[in-house]
């Protein structure tokens, strides 16, 4: 990826953070960095150096967030080594306000994140609550940083089927990272010995009272349907379609095309 | 003259030489210091008299070269210190300087035969002029001693003969003990002494060894990595001085003789490395300044001079490209020829790594392989669950099942995950059953063994891996472990050792061989005509001297194994060592096809392998060409099952030629 461009900024130096979340590996269902977030600390990287401070909201007691995180090698660079805010929280308190007052606090202008969690409740809300609570602009689906100045910054966002919108963003701001933002890079076992983790003390959570009002039931089974199916009226007797389903192609599928006569 | 001159002259020459080799002194003690074993010294005669010149002996011409030239300085030099130098101008000891003088110039004359036209592997430069220096050493000495047998006048001095013959032996000694101090070519000669003495694996010289009449290949008495203390403050070398000191005094024993730049696979696919110029490279590193005079081969594609270093500047990239470091299989056959006993393959993976533990860098695939080994413990980031698949109607016996314990526990290794080399194990567990040997295997409590993630340079990745392969193995009795892997049979045997993990670890030829010894299979005679060359995997070969029992099994099939020019010590890398697959450093040629092509010099329609990734690597090679077999689907295929054996499974596993 190229380098974005950054102009000589009026409003002071960029004060970027990347939010990260514990990962889970869709395989062996290990911990480990989350995929999306890894993206958006490689933006973060390549945008500020080792000036990006890494933050996440989570069980104080876990010490793997060190090994998991504070791996990148530009942190360890020249302004010593990387560090990490761990905003401490249990499992039933609300990440949301937690966040909010922190990122207040310390002064952020532009965060980063992935655009869901992998592991947890995972709803992909948490970025929307944050700018609605803290009144910022929000874009989805970034694909890359191409332009940085002092108060406003140039993204591309990822659409379906490799197309890519410009979209021009007044700071301060909330970038969801896409799977499509460059590779992150390598985590390094060296630096992340040195990494540190620095728990914030002056902030308390509050419970989650919505979730807790939430019921939890194991997930169905559901019978598992082709979108090569011949039998449509399987598709439509399980679940109502989707308005508009897109083939690899880009073409309509058939089977959509004829049920929505159908349904029209 | 002569004679106030000479002792005067010898003297300055050893001054000036010991003021430079105390300077060498200091820059390998730049290195990471360890505790001294000055004891070790005592040793060094023996191990330059036996297991230095059993290396260079496999080029006897060579080895009588530098018998004659070496032997007759030493001598020359030790007696005219007497003669000259202290004025013991004794007629017997005059003789005795003549002769050795005489031996040197034998010596000497064939060095320069050897460098009229010289080879491409040797250093040109220095090395050229040393030739000269010889000469102009044994000319000189021998002429001024003339006169202490009464052949020519006492006082030949006083005239111009005299100036010139005195400008011969200045010339001499300030190449031979001038030099020697101040890193001149004959700097091998003292570094070579110390670091003998000092070397970092004293396993590899025959007095470490109890047994006088130790058969063990001696170039796989010692192949393990050093593990690496992963609570230090800087992992792997990153400048110079993070060596250890025996590793810098090894740099500065290179001889240049370039037999490690002819038998490197890299150099010879155009990958743009050279272990005689990395050798030279830390030379350089260690002593300050730029490659510029570096008078050999360089790294295939690399412009030479246009790279500098120091003791604590960065090696990578300013001295050494990381594509140079990538390009190493971890092969060992550098090392095996080496006659000064230096380790390139401890000096790679030293510094591979720093780049992957410290900076990251490891190549894009190498990289995915390690994220994969943490997240799913093989190199794929297949499920674990899935390391059984290939074999659900086998029938093969779980360890878990048997609390009582097996005779073999077998190792699958990652290949269970290899379409290929799934056949492999098939005929392996097909041969086992034959045999009725009494066996079980892991199943998904088996993890990779970690070879490709220490090679790669991630040793905090291999050590878990071994840890909880050590941990898991501790749960379950086994006699041995056996297995079709070279790079497992290596790991699992030598290097699991320093972890705590001590095993009998069989690789599957060995065993297989040890069947056949002990009777326990029968097969059919081979179809006549076919002809079999074997092709020795580095892992098993080199690294652990097994060249025998794969040849044995071949034998007991009755096939005709026409040798390839480069096998047993000497076989030439597949290219899929070392994590070398992963990093893909482009060149000209790729390693398998050049191994191909000995294999079709040798007429063989078929190449037995014995490991994995020689097979992916060999299968590779576009066709036509000799077809691949590891020598367990060999006798898989030769097997004569007993007459109980369902006659379903024998149709299955021989199927007819039948047209598509």
């Amino acid at each position: 990826m190229t380098q974005p461009e950054r102009s000589s900024s009026t409003a002071g130096e960029a004060r970027v953070v990347a939010l990260v979340s514990s990962g889970r590996h869709p395989v062996s269902g290990r911990a480990g960095r989350a995929r999306e977030d890894a993206r958006a600390v490689e933006m973060g990287l390549t945008l500020a150096g080792a000036s990006l401070h890494l933050a996440h909201a989570g069980d104080a007691e876990e010490r793997r967030c060190r090994s998991t995180w504070a791996c990148s090698t530009a942190l360890d660079g020249a302004g010593g080594p990387g560090e990490l805010s761990l905003l401490p929280m249990a499992a039933g308190d609300d990440a949301v306000p937690l966040l909010a007052s922190w990122l207040e606090a310390y002064g952020a202008n532009l965060v980063l994140t992935g655009q869901r969690a992998e592991c947890g409740e995972g709803s992909g809300l948490l970025p929307y609550l944050l700018a609605e609570r803290l009144g910022w602009a929000v874009a989805t689906g970034v694909a890359a940083i191409e332009h940085y100045a002092g108060d406003r910054v140039t993204v591309l966002q990822a659409l379906p089927q490799g197309q890519r919108r410009r979209l021009e963003v007044r700071l301060p701001c909330l970038l969801c990272v896409d799977g499509v933002a460059p590779m992150p890079r390598q985590s390094a076992f060296g630096p992340s010995r040195r990494g540190r983790v620095e728990a914030v003390s002056n902030v308390t959570a509050e419970p989650d009272t919505l979730q807790a009002a939430w019921q939890w039931q194991p997930a169905r089974a559901r019978p598992s349907v082709s979108r090569w199916s011949s039998r449509p009226t399987l598709v439509t007797a399980s679940r109502p379609l989707r308005p508009s389903r897109r083939l690899p192609g880009g073409r309509c599928s058939p089977i959509s095309r004829r049920t929505r006569q159908r349904r029209s | 003259m002569l004679q106030t001159l000479l002792p005067i002259l010898i003297f300055a020459a050893l001054a000036v030489g010991a003021a430079g080799a105390v300077r060498r002194i200091r820059l390998w003690r730049q290195g990471r210091r360890t505790p001294m074993r000055w004891h070790r010294l005592v040793l060094m005669p023996k191990r330059y008299l036996n297991d230095l010149h059993h290396v260079v002996a496999r080029d006897k011409a060579i080895a009588h070269t530098h018998v004659a030239t070496a032997g007759g300085f030493v001598a020359a030099m030790a007696l005219a210190l007497v003669v000259h130098g202290f004025g013991w101008r004794n007629p017997i000891l005059g003789g005795l300087l003549l002769a050795a003088s005489l031996c040197m110039f034998i010596g000497a004359l064939a060095v320069n035969r050897r460098r009229i036209d010289p080879p491409a592997k040797l250093s040109k430069g220095p090395w050229q002029r040393l030739s000269k220096s010889l000469l102009a050493y044994s000319v000189g000495m021998f002429l001024v001693s003339l006169p202490l047998v009464g052949v020519a006048p006492t006082l030949l001095g006083g005239g111009v003969l005299a100036l010139i013959l005195l400008a011969l032996v200045a010339w001499g000694l300030a190449e031979m003990l001038i030099g020697m101090g101040w890193g001149g070519p004959m700097k091998h000669a003292f570094a070579g002494t110390f670091h003998l003495a000092f070397h970092r694996r004293p396993e590899r010289f025959d007095d470490q060894h109890r047994d006088v009449a130790h058969d063990v290949h001696r170039g796989s008495r010692s192949t393990a990595l050093f593990p690496l203390d992963l609570t230090a403050k800087t992992l792997g070398v990153e400048k110079p001085a993070d060596f250890q000191w025996e590793q810098l005094l090894g740099f500065d024993a290179c001889v240049q003789c370039g037999r490690c730049q002819n038998v490197c696979p890299a150099y010879a696919a155009g990958q743009p490395l050279n272990p005689k110029k990395l050798i030279q490279d830390m030379v350089v590193g260690m002593a300050g300044g730029s490659d510029a005079r570096y008078a050999g081969s360089g790294y295939p594609g690399i412009e030479v001079g246009k790279h500098h270093g120091g003791p604590t500047d960065a090696i990578v990239p300013q001295l050494v490209e990381a594509q140079t470091l990538w390009a190493c299989t971890t092969c060992r056959a550098c090392v095996e020829e080496c006659p000064m006993m230096i380790e390139h393959v401890d000096a790679i993976v030293d510094m591979r790594r720093f780049i992957t533990l410290e900076r990251g860098e490891t190549p894009e695939k190498g990289a995915a392989a390690i994220d994969n080994l943490i997240a799913t413990d093989n190199p794929g980031g297949l499920d674990n669950a899935s390391r059984l698949d290939w074999a659900a109607d086998l029938d093969i016996p779980r360890i878990q099942q048997r609390p009582e314990g097996v005779d073999v526990l077998l190792w699958l290794g990652d290949g269970a995950f290899d379409m290929r080399n799934q056949r492999t194990l098939r005929s392996l567990v097909k041969i086992l059953h034959a045999a009725e040997v009494d066996f079980a295997v892991l199943g998904d409590e088996e993890r990779d063994s970690g070879d490709v993630a220490r090679r790669l340079g991630d040793e905090a990745t291999f050590q878990r891996l071994a840890e909880r392969n050590i941990a898991t193995l501790s749960r379950y009795r086994f006699q041995r472990i056996v297995t079709a892997d070279p790079h497992s049979f290596h790991v699992l045997g030598r290097e699991y050792g320093a972890f705590g993990g001590d095993y009998v670890v069989k690789h599957h030829s060995t065993f297989i061989a040890e069947l056949f010894d002990a009777g326990r299979l029968s097969v059919k005679a081979a179809e006549p005509g076919e002809t079999v060359t074997y092709h020795d995997p580095c892992y098993l070969g080199r690294y652990n001297g097994e060249f025998a029992a794969p040849r044995q099994v071949l034998a007991a099939l009755g096939v005709e194994v026409a040798e390839m020019e480069r096998s047993g010590y000497r076989s030439r890398c597949c290219g899929g060592g070392g994590g070398a697959a992963l990093s893909d450093v482009p060149g000209k040629a790729r390693i398998p096809d050049m191994r191909m092509e000995d294999v079709r010099e040798t007429g063989a329609t078929t190449v037995a392998v014995a490991c994995p990734q020689c097979t992916a690597m060999l299968e590779g090679v576009v066709e036509p060409r000799p077809q691949v077999k590891d020598l367990a689907e060999l006798v898989a295929a030769a097997l004569v099952e007993p007459a109980a054996a369902p006659t379903a499974r024998t149709s299955s596993e021989a199927p007819e030629e039948v047209p598509a």
